[in-house]
């Protein structure tokens, strides 16, 4: 986990900074613009990064009822 | 006329879930602002999504692309941006709102500083943002019914009704009603939303490639950030501000305490981001509309999805959207509503007369609802600013309140009550000032470089807040030390 957790500053190094890099509407990506395609990749993978956490994070281990 | 029979029977089913949303519990304070603490994790979520998805996104989000094009994206961003820090925000504060059963935003802050002062600061910037953000919500409604009525219903008139039915249920059943209408405004504008960021491009353009295509080709730089104004230093201030404050709205606050344990909120910075992409429907809305109704101008921008809508569908579809819109009105409404009722009575009422019965505090909260909403309607009926511009005052508002807040979850709190109130006022003043003077870092600096002069003006706001609260808290730290500390349970 505490390795992992720091998996949650990508999104934001790839959506602040990515835009530097991807602010151009060619190649069209699945016929979005490129700064779009950019964004809406990163939504996605801001989600796939959470589940990661969540699933490694010991606190959301089911509890042990006594 | 179909299409005014569907909205008024969508309404009038958002009156009896409101209303039934009660049954079956005594409705004390702690029932009505915080549901007793018991929601899980899908009630939660639509609280949540309640206020992101309202007609701020629906007219605002559409509107945006429309008019700005690429700019619009930000509101993409900061919400997952947000959701991530949600992760590890959300659960202390609720852990803590349990422990002292604290049912406000304000309360946090006076029990987390010891400071009833502190508490009627928060519940002021709370309610001076609330109703910006709720007279936008009746803008919109009005804008929304009036179009899908075919003009056969006035703003006017769509919004007193408005009011009157989420005032009736508010007063009867609190944050339960906002939960169980949350429930067919999701499912209902979520429909919407992708029939229609689907549809509208194929039927127009062929599909979404040819439609980025026409629009680039007809206004060249419309889909990425320009070089000067909304460019990527304004783009990035602009996510990251937003992303600060997202849960610094005492509603959303309040909602954090409605769950039932906190996994709930890691569980939903999962699923929230994922949810995000229904704005890249309502983009698409907008883009459609841009060749199609070209010509909005000003504060139209945000009828661009109705007026494409009308001009497309048959009139049973424009009120099944109409009332979509309804509710992305109501709900949030609803939940403004609860929220400003608890402030004044349970924070600046109680702060007055700390001996008043819980009974009566709870009994004027509900009484206050009635009056907020009057209020609103009074400050909508005369008011006449765009509603993206609207938001984001209050936005600035309650940001403020971040520093403060982060500074309070941490092991030992370096800011005393006395920096935390001084940051907190320092900052709203410059939010005020900045916005009645217009000033942007654009016209303060005019020789700096560029990017610079793009940044949020905001961020001048929340540094001289940050600055403040530490410089007092250094300050009186040293002055009051040993102070004891208030007891830990």
């Amino acid at each position: 986990m505490t390795l992992i957790k720091w998996l949650a500053l990508l999104p934001f190094i790839g959506m602040l900074g990515g835009v530097f890099f991807v602010n151009q509407v060619t190649p069209y990506v699945l016929g979005l613009p490129l700064l779009l395609a950019w964004i809406v990749l990163w939504l996605l993978l801001t989600s796939a990064i959470m589940a990661v956490i969540y699933f490694t994070d010991p606190a959301n281990r089911p509890e042990r009822r006594p | 006329m179909s299409a005014l029979v569907i909205i008024a029977a969508v309404t009038l089913l958002a009156l009896w879930l409101g209303i039934q949303a009660r049954r079956g519990r005594d409705m004390n304070l702690e029932q009505w602002t915080v549901g007793g603490r018991g929601f899980g994790t899908l009630l939660v979520f639509l609280l949540l999504a309640g206020e992101i998805y309202t007609t701020f996104t629906f007219l605002g989000g559409s509107g945006f692309a429309y008019g700005k094009g690429a700019p619009a994206f930000y509101i993409l961003c900061y919400g997952a941006l947000a959701y991530i820090i949600s992760y590890w925000l959300l659960p202390p504060i609720w852990r803590y709102a349990k422990t002292h059963r604290l049912i406000s935003q304000p309360d946090f802050f006076v029990r987390k500083y010891d400071s009833p002062t502190l508490g009627v600061i928060v519940a002021l910037v709370g309610i001076v943002a609330l109703i910006p953000y709720l007279v936008l919500q009746l803008k919109g409604l009005g804008i929304i019914v009036s179009t899908a009525s075919y003009g056969a219903i006035g703003s006017t008139a769509a919004i007193w009704m408005g009011v009157v039915v989420v005032t009736a249920y508010v007063m009867i059943s609190g944050v339960r009603a906002s939960a169980w209408t949350a429930v067919i405004k999701d499912v209902l504008i979520l429909a919407v939303v992708l029939f229609l960021g689907v549809y509208l491009p194929l039927h127009y353009y062929g599909g979404f490639g040819p439609m980025f295509q026409a629009i680039d080709a007809a206004k060249p730089g419309f889909l990425v950030l320009p070089e000067k104004g909304q460019s990527i230093a304004w783009f990035d201030s602009t996510v990251l501000l937003t992303a600060l404050g997202f849960f610094c709205w005492p509603h959303s606050f309040g909602s954090i305490y409605t769950a039932r344990d906190e996994r709930v909120f890691r569980r939903n910075a999962i699923i929230l981001p994922l949810y995000q992409l229904i704005l890249l429907f309502v983009f698409f809305v907008g883009f459609a509309a841009i060749l199609k109704t070209p010509g909005l101008k000003g504060p139209a921008i945000d009828l661009s999805l109705l007026k494409l809508s009308v001009a497309t569908f048959p009139p049973w579809l424009v009120g099944i959207i109409g009332g979509a819109g309804v509710l992305t009105a109501l709900v949030p409404g609803s939940m403004i509503l609860v929220t400003a009722g608890t402030l004044l009575a349970n924070n600046l009422y109680r702060a007055v007369q700390p001996g008043a019965a819980e009974a009566n505090v709870s009994l004027l909260a509900r009484l206050l609802v009635p009056v907020v909403a009057l209020v609103a309607v009074a400050f909508t009926l005369r008011g006449g600013e765009t509603i993206v511009a609207l938001l984001l005052m209050g936005y600035s508002f309650v940001t403020q309140l971040f520093p403060a807040l982060l500074a309070s979850l941490m092991e030992r709190n370096p800011v005393t009550r006395e920096g935390a109130i001084a940051g907190i006022l320092v900052g709203e003043a410059t939010v005020a000032l900045i916005s009645l003077s217009h000033v942007t870092f654009d016209t303060l600096f005019p020789m700096l470089p560029q990017w610079f002069r793009d940044l949020n003006v905001g961020i001048v706001a929340l540094a001289a807040n940050f600055v403040v609260m530490v410089l007092v808290s250094a300050v009186t730290q040293r002055a009051a030390a040993p102070r004891p500390a208030a007891p830990r349970q």
